[in-house]
Formats: structure tokens, C-alpha cells, sequence
């Protein structure tokens, strides 16, 4: 399986940037009466703005000029309650277009993270930890600005440039057109820049992506650096991916930088090229000095919005690859989900039928790990599965509950085939024990209840007892309500292990599946623990991967699994007498003792 | 950790450099209406055609001399600020590396990752691209002010009025954002954490089918993140318009004194034009100042957290002048050790000795204290009584580096990078060990075979956590590590748990050949830890029986029991001869 690691950068797809921005905006039109009035109180924002230069000109030219004190005194008295009227539209837009990308970016990131879930193992496997979160929080949060700047800023800048331009139009139709020249360049520049910024945005989000990587990875691993004294590679590698960081953030400024450069340039050109053609070509007189000196103001409100603009559209190509990237896992199909049709798998009886299946995972088709394996397990087996590690015990484990899908064959439960019925139906009846334990952060009551969070407190007390964990937990300071944290303080491997025990017992599952479970719990403790489950799991169907052969041992059949296939099954004493696979594993373990 | 000046300071020619970019742009723009002034009036009006290329040029020069100005000020200050970002984030993720581990045991990874990532961003954003708009503003303010003096000092009471107002207003908003964004960098890092525990423990939630259950436990996290938000919003809505409505106000009041003086007489109508032309100029930057107070508090906020995580120090210290000896040959020895952590106490009265070359071997109940003894020997924590003593010196007198560099622990608990195989077998000794001890490490290990066979071979990635790999190949390549470290102490806790019989066989022979290095072996399978020099059966956090395989079983105590069990099948007389 292709693995990508912290130091790599990962593949993005090539989406255009046209779909990825419809698709953003789509979020907002969730929100149409409140943009609609969000727009509205703008405008009257804008007037306000628009109104104030005029104000100004008619209170010096008019009622200064002509000595009005009480004019003068009428128009404050209305400039005021403009201003103040301003004041309540900008609090209230402000806090109505926050509201909206909130919520748009809380949307955002309850379905990436939904989407999250569904997918299978595969997805989970292949990438470290540390890149999806980036997504989650860091890539989400980039949006912010973008989204809200696209309503608050665009659209104001907008019409005021639209104002403009027809005022400029009216006003002198040469001029005008002799200012709006340099736009066809404004907007190429802008367009090459783009292009080459946005690559440069997207190396830098995939580096942003690398680092957060690492440091999740680093400090996830605190022990082994520590216990291995690798803390100088650790941080020359760290150096390396913050270096990679910074640099491509300062190749990728290097050129969105241009972008008011360009416009400084265009800027200059304009102004050039407006007096130029103005006087040289068209001719001082046929235009008239009033004209050209109100040109000149115009000119800079024409100009004020386009520098606007460019900066927005600049902060859109640097945050749409942050965009891309939220897309891309919402596209990534989850490869396990309930198939159209599925119907809710009623109380099973815990009969597993394995039908000429074959798994291959899906990224390396043609390595098959399973070939061709058909068994079949009645109600309230007991199935121990043996074999070398790697030679596909937990897969078959994993097929069971459907973490992942058959290539070939099927798997049917109770005559149900497990693909023809819902995931969540099919694993609440599961129980599955790996060998790595995962706990949560919480009390261990929250724990112990993960699958059955509205169990009683003597059900839990009586799940804990079964495995033996409940006489620790009360040495524990709190006893069900200590806390665990994820470096778990104060419990041991064994106990964590005994914990997890004591959850899946609580979840009553129909199908036990042991992987390991028991590897880091002492023979003693471990005795106790299987007489609690073959006194809770009663006719029920279990699976148990073992090494430790006095855990197999009991199994109403052992599967010896190597080659893709199952090598040998029978019983214990049948396997033994037939002198092969497993009675050579079997012998192997008492050798030194002979 | 240094103190943020500090970090800046390095950087101070650019500052600078930055800082006249921008007073010459500045002074530009303000040049260009006087150009337009004398394009109108001397050109136009007064007919003076020679001067005209020279003013339409110095126009485009105005322009391409701000382009050039604009663009080395915001790459500077751009480069600047991200460089800023880089020293503190190396110096705070070297500083939390090196903490001992009841730090870890007390800080989610979830957190730490926002320190080192979204906090440091936030200053270095700060540092950098803020810092210049603060500057510029300000710088800005202060120019228009002085023109303002220059033309009118009376009507200047105005602005010298309005202003301290402006300032009263940004001065609370930040305070009060201040305490958002230290929430919201709480959260920030709370959603982190439940996010990351749900993606490592995906298998877990997906074999109880708890997805709808950890969707809502995000999605209130979720929430809470929003509301937070919505609260900083708030802040900024409440004083963003009133800093915009008092810098208007002022505008109006400009207005009106300005006029009664024109009226009056004691102004001109053109001073009056050309100061209410400065009013407009100062206009923008106080608008900005909401969001420059904004962006500060937020910087700030994770300035505090940056600082608090670096001003923790490590609880294990090395003592000071500690050298490195030159050999150290692996004679353990434990004296009296006990350790208690939170008040309970986990080990008591604990005392080994061992030879260099000899195997003690480790068995107990789930919960007695084995794993700590291994945490105890790295000064993963340090004894709370008694000593350890390596090569007849206590550990507490070794530099920590040079004590962990000579004991190479497999841990029970495997955790491998999201790197190459040879990679991961290197760690720690990434420049001393050649490929040819990490393929010789990896057959000991028994992990050659499967490991060729992987697509890439000994290059091959393995996921994080060594996801994609059994958990018995995982196994391997973490005692191939451990192997490939050659140190003097070689402890394996439970090293074997998820190995098949003849591997696990296969890699005890293979150690069994490694003389001279000092072996602790932990295990529950009699058959892991029959060899051993000295077995101890630890119980209720002390040694409950001590002595050989034989020794032991003649006692028919705990270990003779727990034989008993795992070769049961055996004939009675073979089994408790």
C-alpha cells in the first residue's frame, strides 16, 4: 500500500478554481435573507459614504462660502444622524455576515468531518493523522476571511466602481475611456500572476499540511524519541520541514506580492495616460479645467475600489487551495457504505459463512491476501485462527465486520449477506477487540459505556467484574470517574487491555472477535478474564487470534492460516494427530522445555 | 524561548528597510496631488506646454516608484514576519521536546500541535504583516497631523480631541477580544484533540459503530467553536462602527469649527478645503484599527499560551557537569528504589544487580509495576526513593542523552513514524548506522523476509503507527530498532506479545547470541524469561519472588503456577517435574 509520510507532500487533484469557488459560494446561499439584508444595510452603508463627499462640497461651497451659520448647523445636525444611522447598519451587517461564515465554516467542518467517518481504513491507513487534522481545523479556518470579504468588501467595492466609471462616463466620455485603457493590463497581469501564485499557494498549504504532520507524529512518539535520544534528528528534521514551510510561504509572497505592484504600475500608467490624451490628444479646451480637476478625484475613488479588489482577489487565490484540499476528502468516495437497498440486520443467531472469498486491498489488486476461502461457523463456536503474522488472521477478523470489502465471494451471516445490510446494524452486533487499545479521553465509566452509553451502573460494575478490571479501578483515586487522559496516567498496557475488555463486554455482542486481546495481560489475570467471557459469551460465536497457544487451545475448531487459505482445521486433538502445520506450532513451544 | 522582541530584533535592518519603503511611499502619494495641482494649473490653465511630459512622467513615476517601493515592503515584511515564525517555532517545539514525561502525560498531543502550528502562525501573522499596517497607520496618522498643525493649530484641537477617544475604544476592544481569542485558542485546541482521537482511534469507533456518537461530540466542540467566534464578532461589531462613527464625527466638527472660523474670518476657504483633505486621510486608518487591534489581540492571546508552554521546565534535569563516560559496560544495579506518581505508590523496596552480559527476567500481574521499572532505568521519571545505578553510578549523574543513547528499549506499546523501514530502524542513530546494520538488525529481528518482500523493500513506507503492517511485523521492526542501537542495556517489555511461537523462538535464540549486553526481559510467557540469570515475579508493587527458573519452580509459588497454566497440556509428571 502506497504510504504517504510527514515528509512527503501529498497528490491534490486538479479541480478548476471556477468549480471550487461555486461550490464554496453554495454555502452561503444557504443564507439568502440574510445576505439580502446584509446587502441591503451595505447599501445604506454606501450612500452614507458616497453622500459624505458631497456633504462636505456643499457645506464649504454654500453655506461656508456664504457665511449660513444655522445651514451650517442643519447640515451637521443631519451629517450626525447619518453617521449615527451608519453606525447601527455597520452593527448590525457586521455581526450578520460573521453569523453567516460562521455558520458556513461550522457546516463545512461538521461534514468534512462526517464524511471523515464514513470512509473506510484504507483512507485512514494511508496518510498520517497529522494531514487530515489540517484539513479539519487549520485549512477550514483559512476560509474565514475569504468568505466574509467576499460579501462585505466585493460587493461594495463593486458598485462603487460601477459609480464611478458612470459618473466618469458622463462627466467625459474621452477621459473615461482614456482611465479605463490601462484595465485590459491591470487584468492580464493580474491573470498571470494568478496562475503562478496559486501553484505556489497550493506547495505551501502541502508543506503547512507536511509540518503539522510532523508535529503530530513527534510528539505522538514522545517516548520512543526520548527513549531512543533522537531528539537531535528529530529536530533537524523538524528544521527541515519549518524551513520548507517558510520557504515556499516567501516564494509564493514573492510573486502574489506583485499584485500591488502591478497595481501601483497600472496606477501610474493611468494617470499618464488620462492627462496625456487628455490634452495631447483630445485637447485641454474641448474638455474644460472643472472636468479635469474633478477627474482627478474621481480618478482616486476609481482606483480606491480596484485596489480593493485585487487585494480580495488576491486572498481568494491564496486561500482556494485551502478550499481544494476541504474538497478533496468531501470527493474521496467512502469505500465502505450501506449499498442502496441494505436492510437492518435483525438479532443474529451468530452463524458466519465465508463463500469463496478472495481480498485483495484495493490500491494492490493484483496481491491477493486471502484466496478463495470458504468455511463455515455455526451459532456459538468457538474459532481459534493460527498462523505466521501476516498470513491474513486479521483480515479474515476484519472481513467479518466489514472494514473492508471482499474482492471475490461473499460473507454471509445467518444467511445475511453482510454487504446487503446496514454497517451500523452489523457492528453494533460485533464485538472487536484488537491488539492495539484505544482509549478516550474521559472517565473510565465513559469509557467502559462507549458502546452502551445508557447502560446501568450494575451493568457496567458487572462487565468490569467479568474481566477483572473492577478490583484496580477501585485502587484507581476516583475509581469509575478517574480520568484518562491519552497517555493514559497511571495504567499499564494490561489494564488499558482490560478496560477495552470490559467495553466490548458491556456492548453484548453476538460475535465476539478476539485479535490479540489478551497479548499484554498476565496468565493469571487472563485466566480470570476467560472464564468471564465463556460465561457471558454462552452460545455466541467467537474468534480468537492468539499466539499464546493455552488461549487456543479451548477453541471448539482451530483454523491454521497460511498461503491465503486455511492450511489445516479441526480441533485441537484432531490437528495434533494429524502431525502437521499446527502440531509442529504446537510442539515448538515446549521444545526448550525438553 | 526568547522573548518576542528578541526574535524581531534579528530581523531589525529589514524592519528598517521595510519601514523607509513604506515612509517613501507614503510621501509619494502624497506628491502626486500636487502633481495633478500643477497639470491643472500650469498646463491647463497657465499654458505652459514645456513642463507637461515632465509632469505626466512624473505621474507614471510615481507609480513605478510605488510599485517597486510596495512590493520590497510587503515581501520584507512578509519574509520577516515568516521568519520570525520559523526561529519561535523551532525554539518551542525543542523546548517541548525536551520535557519530561509528566508533561506529556499532561498535555494532549492535540494541544501541543496548536501551540507549535496555529499559535506560533497567529504571532508570526502578527509579527510581520499586522505589525507593518500598525506601523503604517500610525506613521500615517502622524504625518497628516503634522500638516493639520502646520495649517491650522487651533482647528487641530479637533483631531487631538477625537483621537485619545479612538484610542480609549481600541484600547477595550482588545482587552475584550483578548479574552475570546484566549478561549478561542483553547478550543482551537480542544477540536484539535477530540478531532485527532477520533482519526487515531478510527477502528475503535468504527467497531462499536459509535460514528453518530463521536459526530456529536465534535459537532458540540464544533459549536462551542462557532459561538466563540460569533462572540469575537460581536466585540468587533460593537466597537468597529463607533471607531468609524467618531472618526466622522471628527470630519463634521472639522467642518463646522472650520466653518464658523472661515465666517468668522480667521481661516481661508482653502485652508479650510485643505484641512478637511487631511481629515479624509486620517479616516482610513482609524477605520483599520478595529481589525489591527483585532488581528493583535489574537496574536497576543497565543503569545501567552506560546509563552506559558515555554516557560515549563522539564521535571528530570540533568546535573549539572554531567560528562559522558567513554564506555559504559551495562552493570545494573537497584538500590532501595521505590517510586510513587500522584501519591500512589507504584514500586517499593525494589533491588536488582546485574552483571554486564546477564538477563533478569520480569513477570507480574497486569498493573504490578513492570513497565515502570523500564521508565524508571531511562528516567522517563525519576525515583522517588532509593537509587539506580548504572556502571556503578547513579543514572541521575549520567547527561540524559548519554544514558537513553546506552539502553535500547522495545516498548510494549509499538509506535513507528510514517517512514521508511531502514528509517524507522535508524532512529536515533540516523548517521551512525549503515544499511548494512539495519538489514543484519532486521534479520535478527526476524523481520528480514517479510520486510523484502514489501513493495519498496527496506525502503518502504510504513503509515503512521505502523498502520498497514500485522502488529507482529510491527513488532519486529521495533525490536530490529532496539537491535540496530547495539547499546550496552537491552530491555524488551513484553516485546513478544503479538509474535507467533517460532518467530518469538527464532529472535530469543538470536539474543541469546548477543553476549555481553545486559538484558532485561519482560514477559508473561515462562517461555520468554526462563533463560534469564534471575527471574522476579513482581506483586502489589514489590518483588514477591526472586531466583532461577529452577529455583522458582522448586519454590511452587506465583511463577510455578503461572507455568503450570501455559504448559497444562503436558502429562502431570512431565508437566510438574
Amino acid at each position: 500500500m502506497p504510504v504517504n509520510s510527514a515528509r512527503e507532500d501529498e497528490l491534490i487533484r486538479d479541480v478548476s478554481k471556477k468549480e471550487t469557488l461555486v461550490r464554496l459560494y453554495k454555502y452561503m446561499l444557504a443564507y439568502k435573507k440574510e445576505l439580502v439584508l446584509v446587502g441591503f444595510l451595505l447599501l445604506i452603508t454606501l450612500s452614507v459614504n458616497l453622500a459624505t463627499p458631497l456633504m462636505i462640497e456643499l457645506a464649504v461651497d454654500t453655506f461656508v462660502a456664504e457665511g449660513d451659520v444655522p445651514g451650517l448647523m442643519r447640515l451637521a445636525a443631519f451629517g450626525f444622524f447619518m453617521f449615527l444611522l451608519r453606525m447601527v447598519c455597520g452593527r448590525g451587517w457586521m455581526r450578520m455576515i460573521a453569523d453567516v461564515t460562521n455558520r458556513v465554516l461550522m457546516t463545512i467542518r461538521s461534514q468534512l468531518y462526517e464524511h471523515i467517518q464514513t470512509l473506510s481504513f484504507h483512507f485512514f491507513d494511508s496518510r498520517p493523522t497529522g494531514k487530515i487534522l489540517a484539513r479539519i481545523v487549520g485549512d477550514i479556518n483559512s476560509l474565514k476571511d475569504m468568505l466574509s470579504d467576499s460579501v462585505t468588501k466585493l460587493l461594495p467595492d463593486f458598485l462603487t466602481l460601477i459609480g464611478i466609471a458612470c459618473i466618469m462616463l458622463v462627466k467625459s466620455w474621452q477621459l473615461a475611456l482614456a482611465a479605463f485603457l490601462t484595465l485590459p493590463l491591470l487584468a492580464g497581469g493580474m491573470f498571470v500572476i494568478q496562475i503562478r501564485a496559486h501553484k505556489l499557494w497550493q506547495i505551501h498549504r502541502q508543506k503547512n499540511s507536511n509540518l503539522n504532520a510532523f508535529i503530530h507524529e513527534n510528539f505522538s512518539g514522545i517516548r520512543i524519541v526520548q527513549s531512543f535520544a533522537a531528539e537531535p534528528e528529530r529536530e533537524a528534521d523538524f528544521d527541515r520541514c519549518a524551513l520548507e514551510y517558510r520557504d515556499s510561504f516567501v516564494d509564493a509572497v514573492k510573486v502574489a506580492d506583485l499584485f500591488s505592484a502591478l497595481v501601483e504600475t497600472v496606477w501610474g500608467l493611468g494617470g499618464f495616460l488620462l492627462y496625456f490624451i487628455g490634452i495631447r490628444i483630445v485637447g485641454a479646451d474641448k474638455i474644460g479645467v472643472g472636468t479635469f480637476l474633478a477627474f482627478s478625484t474621481y480618478l482616486g475613488m476609481f482606483w480606491s475600489p480596484i485596489r480593493n479588489l485585487a487585494s480580495f482577489y488576491n486572498k481568494i487565490v491564496t486561500n482556494i487551495s485551502a478550499a481544494e484540499r476541504v474538497f478533496d476528502i468531501l470527493d474521496t468516495p467512502a469505500e465502505i457504505r450501506d449499498e442502496a437497498g441494505s436492510v437492518k440486520l435483525p438479532e443474529i443467531k451468530g452463524g458466519v459463512a465465508f463463500k469463496n472469498v478472495s481480498f485483495a486491498y484495493t490500491d494492490e489488486p493484483e496481491k491477493l491476501v486471502l484466496e478463495d476461502v470458504s468455511f463455515l461457523v455455526r451459532p456459538g463456536e468457538t474459532i481459534a485462527l493460527v498462523g505466521p503474522t501476516g498470513a491474513g488472521k486479521t483480515t479474515i477478523a476484519s472481513l467479518i465486520s466489514r472494514f473492508y470489502d471482499v474482492t471475490a465471494g461473499s460473507i454471509e451471516i445467518d444467511g445475511y449477506n453482510t454487504r446487503e445490510v446496514t454497517l451500523e446494524s452489523l457492528r453494533k452486533q460485533m464485538g472487536v477487540m484488537t491488539q492495539d487499545t484505544f482509549l478516550f479521553t474521559g472517565t473510565i465509566r465513559e469509557n467502559i459505556c462507549y458502546g452502551k452509553e445508557d447502560a446501568k451502573e450494575e451493568e457496567m460494575i458487572a462487565a468490569a467484574k467479568a474481566v477483572n478490571a473492577h478490583e484496580f479501578i477501585m485502587k484507581t483515586k476516583k475509581g469509575y470517574d478517574t480520568q484518562i487522559s491519552e497517555r493514559s496516567s497511571g495504567l499499564s498496557i494490561g489494564q488499558r487491555q482490560l478496560l477495552a475488555f470490559a467495553r466490548t463486554m458491556l456492548s453484548n455482542p453476538r460475535i465476539l472477535i478476539l485479535d490479540e486481546a489478551t497479548s499484554s495481560i498476565d496468565t493469571h489475570t487472563e485466566l480470570l478474564v476467560q472464564a468471564g467471557i465463556e460465561a457471558m459469551l454462552k452460545n455466541r460465536t467467537s474468534f480468537i487470534i492468539a499466539h499464546r497457544l493455552s488461549t487456543i487451545r479451548g477453541a471448539d475448531r482451530i483454523f491454521y492460516i497460511d498461503d491465503k487459505n486455511i492450511l489445516e482445521a479441526g480441533s485441537h486433538e484432531e490437528l495434533m494427530a494429524k502431525k502437521g502445520a499446527y502440531y509442529r506450532l504446537y510442539e515448538s513451544q515446549f521444545e526448550e522445555i525438553k | 524561548m526568547q522573548k518576542l522582541g528578541t526574535y524581531m530584533k534579528r530581523y531589525g535592518p529589514f524592519y528598517l528597510l521595510g519601514f523607509v519603503c513604506m515612509v517613501v511611499s507614503i510621501i509619494l502619494d502624497m506628491a502626486a496631488p500636487q502633481l495633478i495641482r500643477h497639470i491643472i494649473d500650469d498646463v491647463i490653465v497657465g499654458r505652459n506646454q514645456e513642463l507637461f511630459m515632465r509632469f505626466i512622467l512624473g505621474l507614471l513615476g510615481i507609480g513605478m516608484g510605488r510599485a517597486v517601493l510596495q512590493y520590497i515592503k510587503e515581501l520584507t515584511y512578509d519574509a520577516v514576519g515568516v521568519s520570525v515564525g520559523y526561529h519561535m517555532r523551532k525554539d518551542l517545539f525543542c523546548h517541548i521536546q525536551k520535557m519530561s514525561m509528566d508533561f506529556f502525560d499532561r498535555h494532549n498531543t492535540g494541544e501541543l500541535m496548536t501551540r507549535v502550528k496555529e499559535d506560533v502562525d497567529k504571532v508570526w501573522m502578527a509579527a510581520g504583516f499586522v505589525g507593518i499596517l500598525a506601523v503604517e497607520a500610525v506613521t500615517h496618522t502622524v504625518l497628516v497631523l503634522f500638516f493639520m498643525f502646520r495649517l491650522n493649530p487651533k482647528l487641530t484641537i479637533v483631531p487631538f480631541m477625537i483621537l485619545p477617544l479612538i484610542g480609549v475604544c481600541a484600547v477595550r476592544m482588545e482587552g475584550k477580544l483578548g479574552t475570546v481569542y484566549d478561549k478561542i485558542s483553547e478550543e482551537t485546541a480542544e477540536l484539535n484533540t477530540v478531532a485527532q482521537e477520533a482519526l487515531s482511534g478510527v477502528r475503535t469507533v468504527k467497531a462499536f459503530a459509535q460514528e453518530k456518537h463521536e459526530i456529536r461530540k465534535f459537532g458540540r466542540h464544533n459549536r462551542k467553536f462557532y459561538d466563540l467566534n460569533m462572540e469575537q464578532a460581536g466585540i468587533v461589531a460593537d466597537y468597529q462602527p463607533a471607531i468609524t462613527f467618531l472618526g466622522h464625527t471628527m470630519l463634521l466638527m472639522v467642518l463646522t469649527t472650520g466653518g464658523f472660523m472661515v465666517i468668522r474670518g480667521s481661516m481661508t476657504l482653502g485652508a479650510l478645503g485643505a484641512f478637511l483633505e487631511y481629515a479624509n486621510n486620517v479616516i482610513w486608518p482609524m477605520e483599520i484599527v478595529g481589525w489591527l487591534s483585532n488581528d493583535i489581540a489574537s496574536a497576543f492571546a497565543s503569545w501567552k499560551k506560546i509563552k506559558k508552554a515555554a516557560g515549563e521546565t522539564p521535571q528530570i534535569m540533568e546535573q549539572e557537569g554531567a560528562v559522558t563516560p567513554e564506555r559504559i559496560t551495562g552493570s545494573l544495579r537497584f538500590e532501595h528504589v521505590g517510586f510513587s506518581l500522584n501519591g500512589q505508590e507504584i514500586l517499593k523496596d525494589i533491588n536488582l544487580e546485574l552483571q554486564p552480559g546477564q538477563t533478569l527476567g520480569i513477570m507480574g500481574m497486569t498493573g504490578s509495576g513492570k513497565t515502570t521499572i523500564v521508565n524508571l532505568i531511562q528516567r522517563f521519571y525519576d525515583v522517588t526513593e532509593g537509587r539506580i545505578l548504572l556502571d556503578g553510578k547513579d543514572i541521575r549523574s549520567y547527561p540524559l542523552d548519554a544514558l537513553r543513547a546506552s539502553i535500547s528499549v522495545v516498548m510494549q506499546d509499538v509506535f513507528l513514524f510514517s517512514d521508511s523501514v531502514s528509517e524507522n530502524v535508524k532512529t536515533g542513530k540516523r548517521e551512525e548506522l549503515t544499511q548494512g546494520t539495519v538489514e543484519w538488525a532486521l534479520e535478527r529481528a526476524g523481520a528480514a523476509h517479510f520486510v523484502s518482500r514489501l513493495g519498496n523493500g527496506y525502503e518502504t513506507v510504513v503509515g503512521e503507527r505502523g498502520v498497514g503492517l500485522s502488529g507482529g511485523q510491527k513488532q519486529r521492526i521495533s525490536i530490529a530498532r532496539a537491535i540496530a542501537k547495539q547499546a550496552p542495556v537491552l530491555v524488551l517489555d513484553d516485546a513478544a506479545s503479538a509474535l507467533d511461537m517460532e518467530t518469538e523462538q527464532l529472535i530469543q535464540k538470536n539474543l541469546k547470541q548477543v553476549d555481553k549486553v545486559t538484558k532485561i526481559i519482560i514477559g508473561h510467557r515462562i517461555s520468554a524469561v526462563r533463560f534469564a540469570d534471575e527471574i522476579i515475579v513482581l506483586e502489589n508493587n514489590e518483588i514477591a519472588e526472586r531466583g532461577t527458573h529452577e529455583e522458582l519452580m522448586a519454590a511452587k509459588g506465583r511463577y510455578y503456577r503461572t507455568w503450570c497454566v501455559q504448559y497444562a497440556d503436558r502429562k502431570e509428571e512431565e508437566l510438574c517435574r
